[in-house]
């Protein structure tokens, strides 16, 4: 491999090191087999041998030969299978480790980072790319090694029977190995057109098969399909060049192998002549030759599954050694129980260094008051609750919950308490229970009920199939988003902590479970600090202070009146909704 | 599979002609044995030379034929294969814009995504194998026998018995490894699922302190996964050297009762090499069609899979009123009211309560109707009865006095602007997007169509203008900027009917109202619906339709809501102060 594919080696080297034993005897099980494969065909010529015409063949010595040679299949088929069952352990627990070891670092990365990458690609990385590493490694150990280990051994074997034929042989074959890369090399440029149009093809379809509706709303159809065949021509186009021209590969190398053949029988057949080699060893050539050829051709394919592979595991490891989250100061005190006070000092953060987002925010907060955050949709309310839960750490200043900085806690103690409701339901496909007692296994049965009846769910759970025991699927897809949101309601009323961040709906929830939604929070905000993302006026108007916010920044703040006296961006906000 | 071989027709020839020539490659390596066998028991028993730089030569002219047959084969094979995907994608792609709402809803859109494209292209590899190598291997395997019994028919029945158990025992295997592979399948669809809820729910696990939970959930899913694939990887182990000792195992008798043959003077030495040599050439096709099964399979899945797709038979087809008899100049000018709806039901597939439930009334030309409830109570199923998109389950929706089912589909939908509730544009310039609905818009129509929408200082903002590029799904854009484009898309079509359907929920509260303002000063003679969650959104339309549960709670003015309408009161208060609900 190149130099730059060194680095990775020593990475999946380091994931192999804990199965060394099994390598071992892979590797042993693989010289006995492959040295017994070939030893099996000079057997057999020998026999062939003894067979020369009627009155000169010599059955106790076939007998003999033939009874050696059934102990050598044997020995050489439980080898193979031996060797295939290491190899198997190997690939596998590496690949689970490797895998085990990405998902770690998916709970230690900072949200800076899976915020910036799409879901779609930090999975590829956990999931596809490990698969793809998980078979070129198998066909790496399977196929490379015996592959490496035929050639030598059989290189071995053709020297110590007959010079002149071997010769034949050695350099014929590499003729193989040039056509296999000569057609390879043409072919990269046609599938690399293929995979481009395949792209543009998959997009195209991606944006109108997946918007269907739209398409046929705008009566786009006849034309979204021109656009289609344009690019369904050219792939055919493409593709035909390449599925060509990447098929003639085998059919080249079992030409060559055919001259192998033919070379091994013509040069053969002169040295038996000569007397040098009978016609059973012609025969054990004949054989050779097949098989020597063979692992040549696997082996270009082997190679370039194996680069791929690197590339995934590159991909794999350059994604387990992002920077995880700055951990814990070692001194780092595990907080109590907060008072409920908090004081913003001088914060100034922002997401990117050019962009510059808070800037020296100040806010008192005193314990039981409610903090209404509004502001049109994607003005940055998210940013504060990153700050307050310390997803994200300041940039300057501090934040001070309690009397402690938030950062000389640890981040579980900080965390344990805020209870959090995000207007993006999230469940975990399971049940019920497991769901409202998610982080508390073994919650007596009572408590769960007893949370679920103070956000308003127990009615809907208990109308529901198996009630508490109800399987929730994926991304809780057989429940309404109302009866979501009270789930993720009673998973915090399980147990309250003294601060809290609430995001209310903007939408999505029918009116009575709104207002239950509504009663529920009311029930949790008693005596606690809350955070409101707030989209209801009521809301706004009975919160002890309003951060108005724009654009990422707070740019405004005090209460209902003190803001409508000031008449700035909140008065306007507030005086448009009614206007006509 | 079968079903899709019509989109073969096209390449006969190829397909036909493709296998022929790889039939061809075969025989001329089932000959080589022969060859060799010759060159052995006459060239080396006779010291003839030149018989063997005669056979020699041959073997290599045979290798050239041989090589041009096989080129000849995979040409053939790979046109009509890569022929057959374009006919296939282009149908499919056809098959897909025909289907209604509640076929899409059904199949769900992702999943069609994913049969255009990789299931297609499994189907094509497939058929291309198919092609290439299903005939070759049997065609090996039964000429080697058939060879054999040229040389000896006693030693060849050794082959009748091998090759039988053989095939058991490659069958065997593939029968017991591939329901095992179902199970490695839905454990990495575990693994996976894992991944996705950690990722979307990664603030909520960190909130909740629940990484560890998590981290021994997913490794005892990931050990699962582990432990099937190692019990896939035992069994499948087992193939190669079980045949390897059924082909020795066949070697050593054709080599003793080849013994037997020779003393009797039946055959020579080379061809008992011939038939070791025929009993090589047999494992190696059944190890090459196993593998190709395993292909197969896949294949036959997309197959499968595809055909689903095309079983979605399109509910929602052409009415028999054409465009002259419906008239577009009826539109517009005809005094029956707009939209009207009568006892219409409508239950969505599958479902057991119906969406909508005796919902009636009538718009007018001109009118804007604001319709309020609650998610689930109907407000877009309502909306989606009105172009057609699904057909209703009772009663009837007429637009312009003509029932929606009479109308052809393009002369409905022209007439009817729709701004969905998911602000989607498509990749392209805005003037493209713009250009959606109607085909030959000019600049000017849609500038004022932006600028009805709001969306004029948008374009404007931007030095390219009404040319630049709206990325792939419109991420370029913020959530706002794409729906008050969506809004004007509808618009450019001048339509009759404009329903928006949810549409404003990213505008904030000033911009919303601007966008009504306009809506009513720009469009005359438009009727528009206006769909929302926010009171403030529909309070001063002309009529208000308040839905609860599929049914019409109530239907007039705000005013008049307020005074007689309790689901209304609920909404309104829930939401606004009580000074200003007025």
């Amino acid at each position: 491999m190149s130099r730059r594919n060194d680095g990775t080696v020593k990475k999946i080297l380091r994931f192999i090191k804990p199965y060394l034993h099994y390598l071992a005897l892979s590797l042993v099980f693989a010289v006995i087999s492959v040295a017994l494969t070939l030893y099996a065909p000079i057997l057999t010529g020998n026999a062939i041998d003894d067979i020369i015409g009627t009155g000169q063949v010599d059955f106790d010595s076939i007998f003999y030969i033939l009874k050696i040679l059934a102990v050598v299949i044997f020995i050489t088929s439980a080898a193979q299978w031996l060797m295939n069952l290491c190899n198997n352990t190997i690939t596998y627990r590496v690949v689970k480790d490797v895998r085990t070891r990405a998902f770690a670092q998916l709970e230690i990365l900072p949200l800076r980072y899976i915020d910036s990458h799409q879901y779609g690609e930090t999975i590829s990385r956990i999931i596809t790319d490990v698969e793809q590493f998980s078979d070129g490694l198998l066909m790496g150990f399977t196929q490379l090694f015996t592959g490496i280990v035929t050639i030598v051994g059989t290189l071995i074997f053709m020297l110590s029977i007959n010079v002149k034929i071997s010769l034949v042989v050695v350099l014929i074959t590499p003729l193989s190995l040039f056509v296999a890369s000569f057609i390879a090399k043409r072919t990269y440029t046609m599938f690399r057109a293929q995979s481009e149009a395949r792209a543009k093809m998959t997009s195209l379809v991606d944006e109108m098969v997946g918007n269907q509706k739209v398409v046929q709303a705008f009566g786009y159809g006849e034309r979204a399909l021109d656009r289609f065949d344009e690019i369904n021509g050219k792939l055919q186009e493409v593709s035909l060049k390449a599925i060509f021209f990447s098929s003639i590969t085998n059919p080249s190398t079992r030409f060559v192998n055919g001259l192998v053949y033919a070379g091994v029988g013509i040069v053969g057949a002169f040295t038996a002549i000569s007397g040098a080699i009978s016609v059973g060893q012609l025969s054990c050539f004949l054989s050779y030759a097949n098989q020597y050829t063979k692992p040549f051709n696997e082996i270009s394919s082997v190679v370039t599954e194996l680069q791929n592979a690197f590339a995934c595991a590159k991909r794999v490891f350059d994604f387990i050694e992002e920077t995880p989250e700055i951990p814990d100061d070692p001194d780092a005190a595990a907080m109590g129980q907060a008072d409920g006070s908090l004081k913003l000092e001088d914060v100034s953060f922002s997401y990117k260094k050019e962009v510059t987002l808070l800037e020296h925010l100040k806010l008192e907060v005193k314990p039981g008051q409610k903090i209404a955050i509004v502001g049109p949709t994607g003005c940055g309310k998210t940013t504060l609750i990153n700050l307050l839960m310390r997803f994200y750490d300041v940039d300057a200043g501090q934040i001070i919950l309690s009397g402690h900085d938030i950062r000389e806690v640890t981040r579980d103690s900080l965390r344990a308490n805020y209870g959090m409701v995000l207007q993006e339901t999230w469940l975990k496909s399971g049940t019920v229970e497991e769901n409202i007692a998610y982080g508390r296994p073994n919650t007596p049965r009572e408590d769960i009920i007893a949370a679920a009846k103070a956000a308003h769910a127990h009615g809907f759970i208990k109308r529901m199939k198996d009630g508490y025991d109800t399987f929730i699927q994926e991304e809780g897809g057989n429940l309404s988003q109302g009866q979501k949101q009270l789930l993720c309601i009673a998973r915090v009323m399980l147990n309250l902590p003294p601060m809290l961040i609430l995001d209310e709906a903007t939408s999505s929830i029918d009116t009575r479970t709104e207002i239950k939604i509504q009663e529920a929070f009311q029930k949790m905000m008693e005596g606690r600090t809350s955070f409101i993302v707030a989209h209801r006026l009521s809301t706004i108007r009975e919160a002890d202070v309003i951060l108005v916010m724009k654009d990422g920044n707070i740019i405004e703040q005090g209460n209902h009146e003190e803001l409508l006296r000031v008449g700035g961006f909140y008065k306007n906000l507030y005086e448009s909704q009614f206007a006509h | 599979m079968r079903r899709l071989l019509p989109f073969l027709n096209g390449y006969k020839k190829e397909s036909i002609v493709g296998p022929l020539f790889k039939l061809l490659e075969a025989a001329f390596e089932l000959i080589v044995p022969l060859i060799m066998a010759q060159i052995i028991d006459v060239g080396i028993r006779y010291r003839n030379v030149p018989y063997i730089w005669k056979m020699g030569a041959v073997l290599v002219v045979f290798g050239v034929l041989g090589l041009g047959c096989s080129l000849l084969a995979q040409y053939f094979a790979a046109k009509a294969a890569v022929g057959f995907g374009t006919g296939l994608r282009h149908e499919l792609f056809r098959h897909i814009g025909l289907l209604s709402y509640a076929e899409i809803d059904k199949a769900g859109s992702s999943t069609l995504v994913v049969r255009m494209t990789s299931d297609i292209n499994q189907v094509q590899s497939g058929v291309n194998l198919v092609l290439r190598l299903f005939l070759r291997s049997p065609f090996i395997v039964v000429g080697a026998m058939i060879m054999s019994f040229t040389i000896d028919v006693k030693v060849a029945v050794i082959f009748l018995i091998t090759v039988p158990v053989m095939s058991l025992v490659i069958y065997g295997i593939m029968m017991l490894t591939i329901p095992l592979y179902k199970n490695v399948q839905k454990s990495l669809d575990q693994v996976l699922l894992s991944t996705r809820e950690n990722l979307a729910g990664i603030r909520v696990i960190r909130a909740f302190r629940t990484q560890n939970q998590e981290k021994e959930e997913f490794e005892e899913k990931s050990s699962r996964l582990m432990r099937y694939q190692q019990l896939v990887g035992k069994i499948s182990a087992l193939l190669n050297p079980m045949t390897y000792v059924l082909v020795n195992l066949g070697i050593i008798a054709v080599v003793w009762y080849g013994g037997g043959a020779v003393e009797a003077g039946r055959i020579k030495q080379g061809e008992v090499i011939a038939l070791v040599n025929y009993m090589t050439q047999i494992l190696l096709a059944l190890v090459a069609l196993a593998n190709l099964i395993v292909s197969f399979t896949k294949a036959m899945a997309s197959a499968g899979r595809i055909n689903e797709v095309f079983d979605l038979k399109p509910g929602i087809t052409d009415g028999p009123e054409n465009a002259q008899k419906g008239g577009k100049n009826v539109f517009g000018t005809d005094p029956l009211p707009r939209v009207t709806m009568q006892d219409v039901t409508f239950f969505y597939e599958g479902s057991q309560a119906p969406a909508l439930s005796h919902i009636s009334f009538s718009a007018e030309v001109g009118e804007t109707i604001g319709i309020i409830g609650g998610t689930g109570c109907g407000k877009s199923t309502l909306v989606n009865l009105i172009p057609r998109f699904y057909d209703v389950s009772k009663g009837a929706v007429c637009v312009n006095g003509t029932d929606v089912k009479a109308w052809e589909l393009g002369v409905l939908r022209e007439a009817i602007g729709v701004v969905p509730q998911k602000a989607v544009l498509f990749h392209g310039t805005i003037r493209e997007n713009m250009k959606m609905g109607k085909e030959d818009a000019s600049d000017e129509e849609i500038r004022s169509a932006l600028k009805t929408a709001q969306a004029l200082e948008i374009v404007e903002n931007k030095p390219e203008g009404l040319d630049t590029i709206v990325s792939e799904g419109g991420k370029n854009l913020s959530g706002g900027q794409r729906q008050r484009l969506t809004i004007a898309r509808a618009l450019v079509r001048q339509p009759q009917v404009l329903i928006l359907d949810d549409s404003a929920s990213a505008l904030d509260f000033a911009t919303d109202s601007r966008l009504r303002r306009a809506l009513k000063e720009d469009t005359s003679g438009m009727t528009v619906f206006i769909v929302s969650q926010r009171a403030a959104s529909i309070m001063y339309a002309d009529r208000i339709i308040v839905l609860d549960d599929g049914e019409i709670a109530g239907c007039g003015t705000h005013k008049e809501l307020l005074g007689s309408c309790q689901v209304y009161q609920e909404i309104c208060y829930s939401q606004l102060s009580r000074e200003e609900v007025g």
